[in-house]
């Protein structure tokens, strides 16, 4: 009787792992704050073309007004374009390079890390001392140096960010793989017959997603970070509105036009500081440490 | 149920028993010979340093429907012999045969088959279950790449039945169920349910029971010894816990530092322990019984287990041995017969048994039959 209920009860109950981390990443409020400036920030991505109340390119000869002036709520720059349009369409480049480079990134370093943890050895000698030299270049350089010789589409800026920025997932991919693999369960997949590419995939890597995911989303906030570096110094793609094309442009403004620097760069902040603080809740969530039971 | 000790509960299962094969009526399904497994140690840049010489030639083999224990204190091998025969780790020197044939030389279906008729049974349940899979897709999962079944349908009615066989009712409660809902009885019973999804011939428990209650611990040996009846399987059941061997192996392989010291059936080891170390083994197994523990005389080991990285000359267990004598320093013991396939490695015996049958050095001998 007694056992009945019990089994019945336990058959009803039992909570998704997604779940159970949203109630935990639910607690954290700075991680909620930043969720909820990364989700602006998609929204306006996507909705860009509805939410600018003008044309990001559209010069006009009201040119460097304030903030707060009719029309143009954080003013014009030098060509009197919309500064607030500029910077709605200009999250569509910065979160773009954002994902899109940190996605690269991390195809690479998954692969890299997954293989060079689950054989270890000599591949793992190989691969490893590949990840440190593209460790020890420095990034900001060698972007701008790529940039400069091959000009700066978009898809180019994104792929060399990316294939800047996979060493770090690849030494943490690595390092999770290295101690999963001496667990039971993947002796077990391997008693069974499973492949090696199979148990690499299917097997540990979801169970080392949340890592993975942490560093993610600050190498998102990285490459958002570069990106703009790149366009404050006139390499950005000129063909698109970007926080740091704006930049670029205000600094020849600065004393004459304050918000020309000050709101794109403050979008810039706010934009890394939200993918930083999802990173570390998402960090504080699934760590095994703060886990009970 | 009431009433009884697990000791009691634990005979009566033996009695009734499936009686394995005898000796030389079948191949055996598994024979290591003179197999060991050395790690580099310390490591650097230069090259290692040395070697951990973790199994140091252990030879076994193993007969259909029986069930061999490997008993030793933590770091004398034993997992690492389960783990060769699994073919998890390539043994560095020696060869493992399954049905005769090296396992290094199976290839393309014939190590499928291995792969499917040598199963294992982990330690620690939580960690052999991939705690991102429900229970019903561990054992899909296992049954689909054994190839035990083809569709994914089918699996879902097999796993069911899996989860029944090993007691675990109703088998939808458990299905769709993660591993961390579940408590370690249970956990271990999928663990096995797991094990016996691809039909085995060979399960290799890795201390299966060690990490559970003693209520669970019987509960769990039962129904090891129920399978085995129902199916024949052979176990290769590892254990330091001697009062669970004792209770459920048909024969016993006690190992030191990485070598066999003595080997036989069951009842004669623990009877007639012939080796010293042994000898201290049996003693040091709590008796639950006070008045008879008062009688006992027990023989406390001084020391620690000399580093497997530089193991004594001789006699590996004459540094700790309260009989050591000067020969056992310098000469390895040879596998000396004591009994009825009862073999043990120590000086002492030849003259104890007076017998006139020394065998060859351990290390090179399997033990005849």
């Amino acid at each position: 009787m007694a056992r009945q209920s019990l089994a019945a009860r336990a058959a009803q109950s039992h909570p998704h792992l997604l779940q159970v981390f949203w109630y935990r990443y639910r607690r954290n409020r700075l991680g909620v704050f930043g969720l909820a400036i990364v989700v602006l920030l998609l929204l306006m991505g996507v909705l860009a073309p509805w939410l600018a109340p003008h044309d990001p390119y559209a010069t006009s000869r009201d040119r460097f007004l304030p903030p707060l002036s009719p029309g143009h709520l954080l003013g014009t720059d030098h060509l009197g374009r919309d500064v607030l349009s500029g910077i709605i369409w200009g999250s569509r480049v910065s979160l773009l390079v954002g994902f899109l480079a940190a996605a690269t990134a991390m195809v690479i370093g998954i692969a890299v890390g997954a293989i060079s943890g689950y054989y270890g050895g000599a591949v793992d000698a190989v691969l490893m001392r590949i990840t440190e030299l593209f460790q020890v270049i420095p990034r900001f350089v060698l972007a701008l140096l790529v940039v400069a010789f091959f000009g700066s589409g978009l898809g180019k800026l994104i792929l060399v960010i990316g294939v800047l920025s996979w060493p770090q997932i690849a030494r943490l991919v690595r390092g999770q793989y290295l101690s999963h693999k001496a667990l039971p369960y993947v002796d077990g997949a391997r008693v069974l017959g499973m492949g090696s590419g199979r148990i690499m995939f299917s097997e540990i890597l979801p169970n080392v997603t949340a890592p993975i995911i942490v560093t993610a989303s600050l190498d998102i906030a990285q490459a958002i970070l570069l990106e703009a570096s790149l366009g404050f110094f006139g390499l950005g793609d000129p063909n698109v509105p970007s926080w740091g094309g704006m930049l670029n442009n205000a600094q020849d403004y600065l004393r004459l036009a304050w918000w020309m620097s000050v709101f794109p760069g403050a979008a810039i902040a706010l934009a890394v500081l939200g993918f930083n603080l999802v990173g570390d809740a998402v960090n504080e969530a699934t760590n095994p440490r703060l886990r009970e039971g | 149920m009431t009433g009884q000790t697990m000791d009691q509960r634990l005979a009566d299962a033996n009695k009734r028993g499936s009686t394995p094969a005898v000796p030389g009526s079948e191949p055996p399904l598994i024979a290591a010979e003179n197999v060991r497994k050395y790690y580099p140690w310390g490591r650097t840049f230069f090259g290692a340093q040395g070697q951990v010489r973790a199994v140091d030639g252990v030879s076994l083999e193993l007969w259909p429907g029986e069930t061999y224990a490997l008993v030793g204190e933590s770091g004398c091998g034993k997992s690492t012999t389960g783990r060769m025969i699994l073919g998890l780790e390539a043994p560095t020197a020696g060869t493992i045969r399954y049905r005769g044939t090296p396992l290094s030389e199976l290839r393309g279906d014939a190590w499928t088959t291995f792969r499917r008729r040598v199963q294992v049974v982990f330690q620690d349940s939580y960690a052999s279950l991939n705690p991102r899979k429900t229970i019903g897709q561990s054992l899909i999962n296992a049954l689909v790449f054994s190839r035990a079944v083809t569709d994914r349908k089918q699996a879902r009615e097999r796993a069911g039945e899996l989860l029944a066989d090993v007691g675990l009712t109703p088998p939808e409660a458990f299905l769709d169920r993660y591993p961390h809902e579940l408590s370690g009885g249970q956990r271990q019973r999928i663990g096995i349910a797991r094990a016996l999804a691809t039909n085995p011939e060979l399960i290799v428990a890795d201390e299966p029971v060690s990490a559970l209650d003693i209520s669970v611990r019987a509960q769990i040996l039962e129904l090891l010894q129920r399978l085995q009846e129902e199916r024949r399987v052979t176990y290769l059941f590892i254990s330091h816990d001697l009062a669970v061997v004792r209770a459920i192996s048909h024969r016993i392989g006690v190992m030191y530092l990485g070598r066999l010291v003595e080997a036989g059936p069951a009842e004669q080891v623990f009877e007639n322990p012939s080796h010293p170390y042994t000898e201290a083994l049996i003693r040091a197994t709590p008796v639950p019984n006070p008045r008879e523990a008062r009688r006992r005389e027990r023989t406390i080991l001084e020391g620690d287990v000399p580093s497997p990285v530089n193991p004594p000359s001789g006699c590996p267990f004459h540094p700790r041995c309260p009989m050591a004598e000067p020969r056992c320093q310098s000469t390895a013991p040879p596998w000396i017969p004591v009994g009825d396939r009862h073999y043990a490695a120590c000086h002492l015996v030849a003259d104890r048994n007076a017998g006139p049958g020394v065998g060859p050095n351990p290390g090179h001998a399997k033990p005849a039959r």
